[in-house]
């Protein structure tokens, strides 16, 4: 290394593998991940959020990690997405949905409604 | 793609406790349960929290797990990382907490005052991962320094921030530096202490062992300061694991070209190498240890000639301490107005204090200068364990002094202490109850340094020696009013004629247990009692006759056949074939057998 700037790349590179250890970002994703959520398939979308945060580049502002049985098993995989006191529950969650989560909820602080418990419960 | 960290402590408290094949056991059942491109198990430095190790926590919840024993594991794995339910029953628990209140590391009570500036990365990288430290600003200031700062101003920086030696004098940083720049010589010389030989402390220890890239960064900055362009770091050989992790560290900043010929383009060469050392005590003073790097043996020298005009090899050194480095980095990024806004007036920053003896939360905790010993103990510490009442706490260990119960409410830093005649030391803090006897616990640090006194001067070598003597006097009853005073005079020449810091300080631990608990001295020799029923020799053990039921337990579980007496009938102890081993008290489930 003979440069700042090579310092600097490796810095980059890093810093969104270990700044999962820092706890400090605002959002959080919750995905459900009892018996329940697994067998609806929660765990791809578990991974689909993962790799959608980090690849998005949102690993600062948001935490992806997992729960036991949130209660309403019929509408599983949930995910629920908390911003300080506002809590969002995603319901029936496909990988193919996730996507969206994370471009408008998460990037752009707009809840996806259809997607919400209350457009499923309607 | 990973969704969650594990990481375990790797230090050497959590290492003894099993550690490491705990962090095995749950790679094979994270694999078992087909996770292993998910879950990333993390092997750290320490958390501080050693008491309750092996310690583990969970991002990115957070979740802080203690006492994780291997057949913990499978439930870990099975609940906690499979199905995302955390097992409650091994999340920590502040003392007086029914209820889990704190599920993340942070809101513990032994986290919550803390503020981690030389253990930053301790418990949160992997040491043994350069990019994990470059990943958390690691060698920025380093590259800051090269390119952007002169010598000078790299010394002007670490001069305003307040910082003071971290290893006991507390001599300030940047005047240390400032005084051996400008000194012409072919050769000078970056020398850092990690000789730590307080008995209880182990800040140390944990740095290298956790965040070892921020002393190889700090050496290289300071070379860079005073023009040094070879380092050293002299550490016992006794810390296995903190030597290794060092060296693998500094192979892989000479790899990255982090060490070595024109770091960064900037022309400035530095490297640096491990000198071991066999544990002598006194070879944590400067001039012995320079010695002892030499190849002879460790012995101090006169001074002056200070280390900053003739130190190592003859040529001009600055050593300082492992956490006095480990601070370096963050006051050359954050700035000196950011170090000095923390701490007291005349002792700025945070210290690292290694708790230890009577005291719940036994562990590595870093505070800010000035905190109250109250908030230390109680707070933070978690208090005295058993409902026994605090007495006194021992700082700076065999160089230091206690700090009595009625003192609790002072502000912790070098000033405070040493007006009370104890000393900051490297940050040892030794908790004792009622149960402690003062004279017997300054026996034993005169045990301790009459032990590793070199020998070199007589005040120190036959001081001590006799000093002791009169100790064991005084424990064993046979002590006169006389040889208080006599006491304290021979501690007052020792202080006065040592040739360096061991002797200087040898009698501390005694002037200040005079200071703080002469009654505790008078009871011994006048009385011939210890009050707090350590000393063998003035105690003798006694059966209550009513309260003893007669059970035979005692006489059989006793050693000598001290104890005579028949079925149901109150048993009686001989007191001249006694040796007052304890063994009957253990076993009394009346507690009828008391010692007086």
């Amino acid at each position: 290394m003979k440069s700042l700037a090579e310092l600097a790349a490796i810095r980059e590179r890093m810093q969104s593998k270990v700044n999962i250890r820092e706890n400090n970002a605002s959002m959080r994703i919750v995905v459900g991940m009892a018996t329940c959520g697994i067998s609806a398939g929660a765990r791809p979308v578990l991974n689909a959020f993962v790799e959608g945060v980090a690849n998005a580049g949102l690993s600062n502002k948001a935490t992806v990690s997992q729960t036991g049985c949130i209660g309403i098993c019929q509408y599983e995989p949930v995910v629920e997405v908390y911003n300080g006191d506002e809590k969002v529950t995603y319901v029936n969650m496909t990988p193919e949905k996730v996507a969206k989560v994370i471009e408008d909820h998460i990037k752009n602080g707009k809840v996806v409604a259809e997607y919400t418990i209350g457009a499923a419960t309607k | 793609m990973i969704r969650t960290h594990v990481l375990i402590c790797g230090g050497t408290g959590c290492t003894s406790s099993g550690s490491m094949k705990i962090g095995d056991k749950l790679e094979l059942e994270i694999a078992a349960k087909g996770l292993q491109d998910e879950v990333k198990v993390v092997r750290t430095g320490c958390f501080g929290l050693c008491a309750l190790g092996p310690v583990m926590i969970v991002y990115p919840e957070g979740t802080f797990y203690c006492n994780v024993k291997i057949d913990d594991v499978e439930e870990i794995v099975e609940e906690h990382l499979l199905k995302g339910r955390p097992v409650d029953r091994l999340v920590h628990k502040d003392v007086d907490e029914d209820v889990i209140k704190a599920k993340s590391l942070e809101e513990t009570n032994f986290y919550k005052k803390q503020i981690r500036v030389a253990l930053r990365n301790c418990g949160v990288i992997d040491p043994e991962q350069i990019d994990e430290y470059i990943a958390m600003d690691g060698y920025q200031a380093l590259g800051k320094c090269l390119t952007e700062y002169t010598p000078e101003q790299v010394i002007q920086v670490v001069t305003d921030s307040g910082l003071r030696g971290r290893g006991g004098g507390g001599f300030p940083t940047g005047r240390k530096w400032s005084l051996t720049a400008p000194n012409k010589a072919p050769q000078k010389y970056v020398v850092c202490n990690a000789d730590e030989g307080d008995p209880g402390a182990f800040m140390d220890r944990s740095v290298l062992e956790g965040d070892p890239h921020s002393i190889i960064e700090a050496m290289a900055i300071c070379g860079y300061a005073i023009g040094a362009t070879k380092g050293y770091v002299y550490v016992r050989a006794e810390y296995p694991i903190a030597v290794r992790r060092l060296q693998i560290a500094i192979d892989q900043a000479r790899e990255y070209g982090l060490l070595g010929k024109d770091i960064f383009g900037s022309g400035f060469d530095f490297d640096m190498e491990i000198r071991l050392g066999a544990g002598a005590f006194v070879c944590g003073e400067e001039t012995a240890l320079m010695t002892s790097i030499e190849g002879n043996r460790g012995e101090p020298r006169p001074r002056p000639p200070y280390p900053a005009v003739k130190g190592l090899y003859g040529s001009p050194t600055v050593e300082n301490n492992v956490e006095t480095f480990a601070n370096i980095p963050q006051i050359i990024l954050k700035g000196a107005e950011w170090f000095a806004s923390m701490g007291t007036e005349k002792s700025k920053g945070t210290k690292v204090f290694a708790l230890g003896g009577k005291i719940t939360n036994t562990g590595l905790v870093e505070i800010p200068m000035g905190t109250t010993l109250r908030e230390i103990i109680d707070e933070i510490g978690g208090g005295v364990p058993n409902g026994k009442k605090f007495k006194a706490a021992q700082t700076g260990g065999p160089s230091g002094g206690c700090i009595p119960a009625s003192l609790i409410d002072t502000e912790v830093d070098y000033d405070n202490l040493v007006a009370m005649g104890c000393m900051m030391g490297s940050g040892g803090l030794i908790v004792m109850d009622e149960d402690t006897c003062m004279v017997d616990m300054a026996k034993f640090f005169l045990e301790f340094t009459v032990d590793e006194s070199c020998g070199k001067c007589t005040p120190c070598r036959v001081g001590t020696k006799r000093l002791l003597e009169m100790l064991e006097k005084i424990t064993s009853g046979n002590g006169t009013l006389e040889d208080i005073d006599k006491l304290e005079e021979l501690c007052n020449y020792i202080k006065a004629n040592s040739l360096c810091g061991l002797g200087q300080t040898a009698p501390n631990p005694v002037l200040s247990t005079l200071k703080f608990f002469r009654d505790e001295y008078v009871a011994h020799v006048v009385d011939k009692k210890c009050p707090a029923g350590v000393c063998k020799d003035l105690l003798t053990f006694y059966i209550e006759p009513e309260k003893c039921k007669g059970c035979t337990k005692c006489m059989r579980n006793c050693p000598v056949n001290a104890i005579s007496g028949s079925v149901k009938v109150p048993h009686v102890i001989d007191t001249d074939k006694c040796i007052k081993c304890g063994a009957c008290i253990d076993n009394c489930a009346f507690k009828a057998i008391i010692k007086r």
